[in-house]
């Protein structure tokens, strides 16, 4: 039973008529890949998914009702990780965390401190942004991400400036949240060492042509 | 692990909060609004005329439109950083209604630039030959002229977000809509300086906040949505 599925979404970016009756269904605890060239839409379809674009058309069902992309309830299980990671440089890494999942949920202080550990951060935990390197920095977005615990994830290149152990928490991370029932939308060309069950992949950028 | 949902209204709670704890890290921020103020109001005695009783007589226009340049001055930053390091996306995303997460970072605004503002009025005041009685006139004035001009500035600040260096348009945009505050702010301070009862304009500054509260974070909200795109 999929618990997301999309029919008959066309987008236009100005002149471009980018994503052409796309259509796909991600079922519990699967990772759906988004792949394609530059260019092709990933970012497009993944920001019109998490309600931050509008779309020419889109049906989409989550969890076996009809939603809009902008509903709160929809917004309110789903997580999107953009390319920039909306942490504040004068805050501390904690700080920037305790706000940014404070907006969905309660967040006691060791929730804060237990999602630092979980990616690794603890020794920067009480440094401001401005000071961390853009990899430590993508490190605090993710902490942030895993304890939303929402139920869909919307990432967009997850492993940007992350080095190999980085990676491979990425990889952990969805892992984490594919064993517990979430579902993962994810434009990256990175092997997540999953599964096959545990994985699907959606190649756009196909019909990409100008009109 | 459980997990309680954060309501909207302490969601709004945490944004002014935020703003208010990152404004006090960079002060400076902060003081560039009030500084701006102080010198043009200043300017006035040197650039004008040092005798107190033509000062008077420009003191409401000279307070007003300093009051409004200053916290133009300061709205270009509202959405600025929020917007380039993907804090408003979060905002959009976060399965909280906008309205009230806009109406939190314009209630921060003006208690960082339109409250110190209205706090400051009176001093210049002084300088320009205001008597003392009508100081509670001017300040409940400003009081209601600076919310509205926030209020007004975040929509403006909200449909300027996709523009590269939109400061000039931004003024262009939010000017207009200000001139009304402008024009009976200025005569309630007239005639708080001349000791006569200000509250026709009062009230009708009362009715622009109103209004302003009412529908402004609502067109902020859905300016941002399109300044995202």
């Amino acid at each position: 039973m999929s618990e997301l599925s999309v029919k008959n979404l066309h987008v236009f970016r100005g002149e471009r008529h980018l994503l052409r009756g796309l259509g796909f269904e991600v079922p519990a605890g699967c990772c759906l890949q988004v792949v394609g060239a530059n260019g092709a839409g990933k970012t497009t379809l993944l920001r019109v998914m998490s309600g931050l674009l509008e779309a020419e058309s889109l049906e989409l069902t989550w969890r076996g009702e009809r939603v809009e992309p902008r509903d709160p309830e929809y917004h309110a299980e789903l997580s999107y990780l953009g390319h920039d990671p909306a942490l504040k440089s004068d805050f501390t890494a904690a700080e920037n965390i305790a706000f940014n999942v404070g907006l969905r949920r309660r967040v006691a202080s060791q929730d804060v401190r237990s999602a630092l550990a979980r990616v690794s951060a603890e020794k920067f935990s009480d440094r401001p942004i401005r000071s961390l390197s853009a990899g430590q920095r993508r490190r605090v977005a993710l902490a942030a991400l895993w304890l939303s615990g929402t139920r869909l994830w919307m990432l967009d290149e997850p492993a940007t400036n992350l080095d190999a152990a980085g990676q491979a928490l990425v990889a952990s991370l969805i892992q984490e949240q594919l064993s517990g029932g979430g579902l993962v939308m994810a434009a990256t060309h990175q092997d997540l060492g999953l599964p096959a069950a545990q994985r699907a992949s959606l190649e756009i950028g196909v019909h990409g042509v100008r009109t | 692990m459980t997990v309680r949902r954060t309501t909207a209204f302490s969601a709004a709670g945490l944004v002014l909060t935020r703003d208010l704890r990152l404004a006090v890290r960079r002060p400076s921020q902060l003081i560039q609004p009030l500084a701006f103020f102080a010198v043009v109001a200043l300017l006035f005695p040197l650039g004008y005329t040092p005798e107190l009783g033509k000062l008077r007589a420009i003191a409401p226009g000279v307070l007003w439109v300093g009051a409004l340049l200053a916290s133009m001055l300061a709205l270009e930053s509202l959405f600025r950083e929020d917007a380039s390091d993907g804090t408003l996306e979060q905002f959009v995303v976060c399965g909280q209604p906008l309205v009230a997460l806009m109406a939190a970072k314009t209630l921060a605004h003006w208690l960082l630039t339109g409250l110190p503002l209205t706090l400051m009025a009176p001093v210049l005041g002084i300088a320009l030959g205001v008597p003392v009685e009508a100081m509670p006139g001017i300040l409940f004035s400003l009081l209601l002229g600076t919310v509205t001009l926030s209020l007004i500035g975040a929509v403006g600040a909200g449909l300027t977000l996709g523009v590269r260096r939109g400061g000039v348009l931004l003024s262009l945009l939010t000017l207009p809509l200000a001139v009304p505050v402008l024009v009976f702010g200025a005569r309630a301070t007239e005639l708080a300086i001349s000791g006569e009862s200000l509250m026709g304009p009062l009230y009708l500054l009362g009715a622009l906040a109103v209004l302003g509260i009412t529908l402004a974070p609502l067109a902020a909200a859905a300016a941002v949505r399109i300044g995202l795109e």
